[in-house]
C-alpha cells in the first residue's frame, strides 16, 4: 500500500519523497494541502503552521484560485488533509468544487475550515455541507458585551475571550462570524460556543431588528466526526490562528486576571491533533473468536456452544499504538436483532474478551463491536458466523422420558415372538 | 395330439409376443430418452428454470461432501440470515438419485461431470415411468394396452413439460416413483402375495422422499380400500395389499427428515389410518361371520354396532375438536387449497402467486394432454367391462386427479399418466375389436375354418388378465368367455375351462363382429388420431417445452436473437463482488443466485418463512429511503430486479410487482394494494399512482429507461412509462445486461 502510493507520488512529484501517507497502521495525516487566500497568511499564522510541521506535516500552500489545484490524481488522493484558510475566495483553481470536497471528506480525509466574516459563499456551502450554518449576514460578526477581551484596538468587543470548553485554562480569543448547528445533523459538536450574551450582528450598523442568533446557540468552533472518522473542524475566525492572537496576553472584561498568553495556541494545537488524528484514533486488531477450550477459530457454530470473543483495541498517541482501557466496550451476537450483548471485560492492556453461550437459534449471526465514544473514532467492526443446529447424532440419546417407550417396543417384539411360536406349534 | 400341438403353437406365439413386447418397450424407452433431448440440442447441456437450479447445487453438495453431510448440512447462503436447514427441508429423493448414478459412473470409471448427471435424470427416469406404466396397464387390462399407455405416456406433453433434459425437478423422478407404486399396490392386489406388499412400500418410501406429491397416494390407496370394502369386494388380498404398506410405509416416511413426525400428525395422513381402522374392522367382521352361524352373527352385529356407534361417536367428536382447534384443521397450506380452490387465492397470497399453482386453462388440457382427453371416457368404459379391483383403481385414480389438475396447473402432471393408462385402454381395447372384426371378415372372404379363427383370436388378440383367483376367476369366465388365465400353476385348470368354453365363446364372439368397412375406417381414424397425437407431442417436446428459461430466444426479422441475461448478470455477481455480500431479489431468483452467482440470498424459492418474503416484498414496494432502511437492516449490499420492458420479456418484476405488494402488505399493514392501483387497474404509465411511481420497484427497473428509445415505452405493458426523469438517491447501479 504504501510502496505504491510512494510510486504515484515519485510519479506526480508535486509532493516532497518519502511522504508517508495516512494508514491505519499511521492513522495521523502527513500531507496537508492549505488553500490560502493570500501568501501573507503563511507569515502572519506561522507559529500555528509552525506548530503543525514541527509534528511532522508536510504543508503545501496554495492559492485558492491557483488553476493548478487538485485534491486527486488518476483516482488516487494526493492530501490526507485540506485546510481552508481561503475565507473570501468565490471560486477555488483547478479542479476543486464543493461537491469535490464533500467527496474528499466522503473517502475518509480531514478538513479545516476557517471563515471571517465576509466569508465568501463557497465557503458557506462548504460549512452547510458540513452541518453548520455561518450568519447569513455577511457582515455579522459575533459580539458579546460581557465577555469580551479588554484590548486597546477593538472597541466594539468583536474581540472574545471564550473559556467554554474542557479545561480552560486561558480563555481563547476569537474574532469572526458565528454559526449555528443544524439540529438534523447528529454529527456535529461545538467545541467553543459563544456565552449567553453574545449575539451575532454587524458591528459597523445600528441594531434595527433582533440578530437572529443568540446567547449560547452561537457556535464558534465545531467540529464534525463523520461515520467514516474523518475529522472536520469548522470556526468563523481565520484570525484566532493567527500568530497576532498566539501571541496576545488576555483580560476577560470583568475580570482582573491577565493572563500573559492567550489559549488559542493550546487549543488550536490540541484540536488539530485531534482533527488530524493524532488524538482518540482507536484501532480493533486480532478480533478472534472459539469456543472455550479450544484455539482454533470455526468457521461454524452450534447452537449451544460456548465461545470465547476478543479482540485488541489500540489507541494512536501520535507516534505509536497504546493499549486503550475501558470498561464499556460490548460485543453483540447479532441476527437482526441482538442476541446476546455482553461488556468485554479488559486486562488493561488493549485485551477485550468475553465468554457466553450461543443461543438456542441457529442461523447466520454476527460479532458486532459497536464502540462510539465521544472524541474517538468509531469502532464498528463485525464479523459473520454462521450457527448450525445439532448434527443427526449430536442428540441426546437414550432419554430417560424415553424409556417407556423402549420398553412397550421391545414387550411387543418379544410378545409377538411368543404369540407366533404359541399360534404356530401349540396345535 | 391336436390340443398339444395347439399348446406347443400358443407357448411359441407368447413367446414370440414376448420378444416382441421386450423390443417395443425398448423402444418406447428410447423413444422417451430421446424425446427429451430437444432442449439440449436446440440449447444446451443445461439446468433450466429455477428449482432445477437449487437441486443441482444439492446434488454438488452431495457429491462433494456425502450423504452425512448432506443430511445435516445447515445452508448459511440462503434466506439470510436465518439460513436454512438444508438436510431437513428438502426431499431428498432426486439429489440422492442423482447422486447414486454420479458414483456409480465414477467408480465405473466414467467420468461425468455432476451437471451432465443432472441434466439427463429427467430423461431417464421418463423412460422408467413409460415401463412402469406398461407394468401397471398390463395388471389392469393386459399387455396390449401396457404397450399403448407406455408409448403414450412416452411423449405425453404434459410429462415433457417437467422431464425435458435439464429440467432437474423433483417431479422428474416422483412421477415414476408415483406409477410403480401403483403398480405394486395393484400387483399385491392381484396376487395377495407379502413380497409385492413389501416392495409396495418401499417403492412408496422413494416416492415420499422424492416428492411432496406422495400425499397423493396415501389419499388415493385408502379411498380404493374402502370403495372395494364398501362395493363388498374385501378379500385377504386387498388387506396384504393395504395393511403392509401403511405400517410400514409409515414408518419408513417418518425417516424422511421433511416428513418426520408430519406421518403420524397432519391430517393429509389421517384417512389412511382411518381406513386402516375400518379395513380391521371388516376383517374381524368376516373372521366373525366364519365362525359364527348366521343367527349368532345377527345378534353380534347389533350388540357390536350399538356399542360401536357409542364409542365412535365419542371419538369422533373428540377428534373433530382436535383438529378444529388447530387454525388450518391440521391441513397444510398447498392441501387445503387442494380441496378448497378458493383458498389460497383468499389467505395465502405466497401460493396463490405461483403460476404453477393456478387453474389451468381449458386450451392447456388440449396442450398437455391432446388427444388423450378424447380417449379418457373410452378408457372408463372399457374399465367397466368388467370392473375389477384393479381397474376400479385406475378409474379411481383418474376422477381424483381430474379433479386435482383442474385446481393446480402443476397437478396436471398426475393427471397426465392417468390419462395414458386410460387412453392406452381405450387404444388397445378398440383395435383389438376392429382387428378382430377384420380377422373374422377376411377368414370368411378367405373361406378358412372359423373354428381355427375363433380360437386364435381368442388366445392372441384378447387382453389376458392374470392373477385372479380361481374363485373369482371361474364366475368372471362365465362372465365373460374369452378370459384365460396365464399362470403356469392354472395351466391345467385353465385348459380345461378353455375348452370347456370354446364352443360357448364363438357362438358369442360371432356376435361381437362389426362389418368390414366400418373397422377399416376405425383403424384408419384411430391411426390418424395416433399420428396426430405424435405429431402433437414432438412440436410440443420441440418448442414449447424445450426452453431453459435462463437463456431467451426470440425471433424478429433479422433473424433469432439470443437472451443470455440471466447468466451474465450472476456471472457479473460471481466475479465482481465479494463473497459474503448479500443479493436482494424477488424469490424467483434465489436458488438461481446461489446456484449461479455463489452469492447469498434473502429469500429464495423454498417459501418457507412468509415474513422473510413479505420483507424483501414490503422494501420492493417501498419508496427508496424506506427500502434501504430495510436492505440495510438485512445487509444487503445489491439488489437484482429483472425488467423486461425493454425486449419485451413477460414474466419481469413490475409484472410481478403486485404480488410483492400483496405479500409485503399480508404482513405489513401499511402497504396497501389500492395505494398501486389506479381505480383498480395495475398501471405504469402517467396515470399510475404516485405510490407507484415512486417505489422502489419502478424506479429500479425504469432509471434511465428512458435513455433507451427516448420516449420510454414499455413493449410489455404496451404503454409509456409514467415517470422518465428520476435519479436514485439511495441506490446506485452497478450492472445492466
Amino acid at each position: 500500500m504504501a510502496k505504491l502510493l510512494l510510486y504515484l507520488t515519485l510519479a506526480t512529484s508535486l509532493i516532497p519523497l518519502f511522504s508517508v501517507a495516512f494508514s491505519p497502521e499511521n492513522p495521523t495525516d502527513r500531507r496537508v494541502l492549505v488553500l490560502v487566500d493570500d501568501f501573507a497568511i503563511k507569515s502572519s499564522h506561522s507559529l500555528y503552521f509552525g506548530s503543525l510541521t514541527s509534528r511532522g506535516f508536510q504543508l503545501e500552500f496554495k492559492l485558492a484560485d491557483d488553476p493548478n489545484i487538485g485534491l486527486q490524481r488518476y483516482g488516487q488522493y494526493l492530501y490526507d488533509a485540506l485546510v481552508l484558510f481561503c475565507p473570501s475566495v468565490e471560486r477555488f483553481g483547478g479542479s476543486i468544487d464543493v461537491a469535490s470536497i464533500v467527496d474528499f471528506v466522503d473517502s475518509g480525509h480531514d478538513l479545516i475550515v476557517a471563515a471571517d466574516s465576509n466569508a465568501s459563499d463557497l465557503i458557506r456551502e462548504v460549512a452547510t455541507e458540513c452541518g453548520v450554518d455561518f450568519d447569513e449576514d455577511p457582515a455579522a460578526m459575533v459580539i458579546d458585551h460581557i465577555n469580551y477581551a479588554v484590548s486597546n484596538f477593538d472597541g466594539d468587543h468583536t474581540l472574545i475571550a471564550s473559556d467554554d470548553f474542557i479545561k480552560a485554562d486561558a480563555p481563547v480569543l476569537f474574532q469572526g462570524i458565528g454559526h449555528s448547528l443544524n439540529p438534523a445533523n447528529s454529527l456535529v459538536l461545538k467545541v467553543l460556543s459563544a456565552s449567553s450574551s453574545a449575539y451575532s450582528a454587524n458591528p459597523k450598523s445600528k441594531l434595527s431588528n433582533p440578530p437572529s442568533l443568540t446567547g449560547s446557540a452561537i457556535s464558534l468552533v465545531s467540529v464534525v466526526q463523520a461515520r467514516n472518522n474523518a475529522r472536520i473542524l469548522i470556526t468563523g475566525s481565520l484570525s484566532m490562528f493567527s500568530n497576532r492572537f498566539f501571541r496576545s496576553g488576555v483580560q476577560k472584561a470583568g475580570s482582573s486576571i491577565k493572563h500573559e498568553k492567550s489559549g488559542n495556541e493550546q487549543f488550536l494545537t490540541e484540536i488539530s491533533k485531534w482533527v488530524f488524528h493524532e488524538r482518540g484514533h482507536l484501532k480493533a486488531v486480532n478480533v478472534r473468536h472459539h469456543k472455550v477450550g479450544e484455539s482454533d477459530e470455526p468457521a461454524i457454530y452450534r447452537i449451544n456452544d460456548d465461545l470465547e470473543y476478543s479482540v485488541e483495541i489500540y489507541e494512536w498517541s501520535g507516534t505509536s499504538w497504546e493499549p486503550y482501557v475501558s470498561d464499556d466496550v460490548q460485543v453483540q451476537f447479532y441476527m437482526m436483532s441482538p442476541y446476546v450483548l455482553k461488556t468485554l471485560s479488559t486486562d488493561q492492556k488493549g485485551h477485550y474478551s468475553a465468554e457466553f453461550k450461543v443461543p438456542d437459534v441457529y442461523g447466520v449471526f454476527q460479532f458486532k463491536v459497536e464502540y462510539q465514544r465521544l472524541g474517538y473514532t468509531s469502532l464498528s467492526l463485525s464479523k459473520q458466523i454462521p450457527v448450525r443446529p445439532y448434527r443427526h447424532n449430536e442428540y441426546e440419546r437414550f432419554l430417560p422420558a424415553a424409556y417407556p417407550y423402549y420398553g412397550s417396543a421391545f414387550s411387543m417384539m418379544a410378545g409377538f415372538f411368543i404369540f407366533t411360536i404359541v399360534h404356530l406349534y401349540s396345535k | 395330439m391336436a390340443a398339444a400341438a395347439k399348446a406347443g403353437e400358443a407357448t411359441l406365439r407368447h413367446a414370440f409376443g414376448n420378444v416382441l413386447s421386450f423390443f417395443i418397450l425398448l423402444l418406447i424407452g428410447v423413444l422417451a430418452f430421446s424425446i427429451r433431448l430437444f432442449s439440449v440440442i436446440k440449447y444446451e447441456s443445461v439446468i433450466h428454470e429455477f428449482d432445477p437450479y437449487f437441486n443441482y447445487r444439492v446434488t454438488q453438495f452431495l457429491t462433494k461432501n456425502g450423504i452425512y453431510d448432506f443430511w445435516n448440512w445447515f445452508d448459511d447462503r440462503t434466506w439470510y440470515p436465518l439460513g436454512r436447514v438444508i438436510g431437513g427441508t428438502v426431499y431428498p429423493g432426486l439429489t440422492l438419485t442423482a447422486g447414486t448414478i454420479w458414483w456409480l459412473l465414477n467408480s465405473l470409471n466414467i467420468p461425468l461431470s455432476v451437471e451432465t448427471v443432472c441434466v439427463f435424470t429427467a430423461p431417464i427416469f421418463s423412460a422408467f415411468a413409460s415401463w412402469a406404466t406398461y407394468l401397471l396397464t398390463k395388471e389392469v387390462k393386459g399387455a396390449g394396452a401396457g404397450l399403448t399407455a407406455a408409448a403414450l405416456l412416452a411423449m405425453v406433453p404434459s410429462y415433457i413439460s417437467r422431464s425435458v433434459a435439464g429440467s432437474y425437478d423433483n417431479e422428474a423422478v416422483a412421477i415414476f416413483a408415483l406409477i410403480i407404486t401403483f403398480y405394486l399396490y395393484i400387483k399385491t392386489l392381484n396376487t395377495g402375495s407379502l413380497f409385492y406388499a413389501t416392495l409396495n412400500a418401499i417403492a412408496y418410501f422413494y416416492m415420499v422422499c422424492s416428492w411432496g406429491g406422495y400425499t397423493f397416494i396415501i389419499n388415493l390407496i385408502p379411498m380404493h380400500v374402502l370403495l372395494c370394502i364398501v362395493t363388498g369386494r374385501y378379500s385377504s388380498r386387498l388387506y396384504i395389499a393395504y395393511a403392509p404398506l401403511v405400517v410400514l410405509g409409515t414408518l419408513l416416511a417418518a425417516l424422511v427428515p421433511v416428513v418426520g413426525f408430519n406421518a403420524v400428525m397432519t391430517s393429509e395422513h389421517f384417512a389412511s389410518f382411518l381406513v386402516f381402522i375400518i379395513l380391521h374392522v371388516v376383517a374381524l367382521v368376516y373372521y366373525i361371520k366364519g365362525i359364527l352361524s348366521p343367527k349368532m352373527f345377527k345378534v353380534a352385529v347389533t350388540l357390536v354396532v350399538s356399542v360401536g356407534l357409542v364409542v365412535c361417536c365419542a371419538v369422533i367428536a373428540i377428534l373433530v375438536a382436535l383438529v378444529a382447534s388447530s387454525p388450518t384443521k391440521g391441513w397444510s397450506g398447498r392441501s387445503l387449497s387442494l380441496l378448497d380452490p378458493t383458498y389460497a387465492s383468499k389467505y395465502i397470497p405466497i401460493i396463490a402467486s405461483v403460476s404453477e399453482h393456478q387453474p389451468p386453462t381449458w386450451p392447456s388440457y388440449f396442450m398437455d394432454i391432446n388427444v388423450l382427453a378424447f380417449l379418457v371416457p373410452a378408457g372408463i368404459i372399457a374399465c367397466f367391462l368388467p370392473l375389477s379391483d384393479a381397474s376400479s383403481f385406475v378409474v379411481l385414480y383418474i376422477v381424483t386427479s381430474v379433479y386435482f389438475s383442474g385446481v393446480m396447473v402443476r397437478l396436471m402432471l398426475v393427471f397426465a399418466p392417468a390419462a395414458c393408462i386410460m387412453s392406452g385402454i381405450a387404444l388397445s381395447q378398440a383395435f383389438d375389436v376392429f382387428t378382430r372384426s377384420i380377422k373374422f371378415q377376411l377368414l370368411r372372404i378367405l373361406g378358412f375354418s372359423e373354428a381355427d379363427a375363433g380360437d386364435g383370436s381368442s388366445a392372441n388378440v384378447v387382453p389376458e388378465n392374470d392373477a385372479v383367483k380361481v374363485d373369482k376367476s371361474e364366475e368372471t369366465i362365465k362372465e365373460r368367455p374369452s378370459r384365460k388365465n396365464k399362470k403356469k400353476e392354472k395351466e391345467q385348470m385353465e385348459k380345461a375351462q378353455a375348452e370347456k368354453t370354446s364352443a360357448k365363446s364363438k357362438t358369442e364372439k360371432r356376435l361381437l363382429v362389426l362389418p368390414m368397412e366400418l373397422s377399416v375406417i376405425g383403424l384408419l381414424l384411430l391411426v390418424f388420431m395416433g399420428a396426430f397425437y405424435v405429431v402433437h407431442c414432438v412440436w410440443a417436446a420441440a418448442e414449447a417445452y424445450s426452453a431453459p428459461s435462463i437463456v431467451l430466444t426470440s425471433y424478429t426479422h433479422e433473424g433469432l436473437h439470443v437472451f443470455d441475461d440471466f447468466r451474465e448478470a450472476y456471472a457479473w455477481l460471481r466475479h465482481n463482488t465479494e463473497v459474503d455480500d448479500k443479493v436482494a431479489s424477488w424469490w424467483d431468483y434465489g436458488y438461481q443466485t446461489t446456484a449461479m452467482a455463489n452469492r447469498t440470498v434473502i429469500v429464495d424459492n423454498n417459501t418457507w418463512n412468509n415474513t422473510h418474503i413479505a420483507t424483501v416484498g414490503t422494501a420492493m414496494s417501498s419508496p427508496e429511503k424506506a427500502a434501504w432502511e430495510i436492505f440495510n437492516s438485512l445487509d444487503v449490499k445489491y439488489v437484482l430486479v429483472v425488467f423486461g420492458g425493454l425486449v419485451g420479456y413477460p414474466s419481469d418484476d413490475i409484472n410481478k410487482f403486485l404480488w410483492m405488494v400483496r405479500i409485503g402488505g399480508g404482513v405489513f399493514p401499511h402497504i396497501k394494494e389500492p395505494d398501486y392501483l389506479r381505480d383498480g387497474q395495475y398501471r405504469i404509465d402517467s396515470q399510475a399512482t404516485p405510490t407507484m411511481l415512486n417505489c422502489l420497484m419502478y424506479k429500479l427497473s425504469y432509471y434511465r429507461f428512458v435513455e433507451t428509445d427516448g420516449k420510454g415505452f414499455d413493449r410489455v405493458r404496451r404503454t409509456e412509462i409514467g415517470k422518465k426523469y428520476f435519479k436514485l438517491t439511495h441506490f446506485e447501479e452497478v450492472r445492466q445486461s
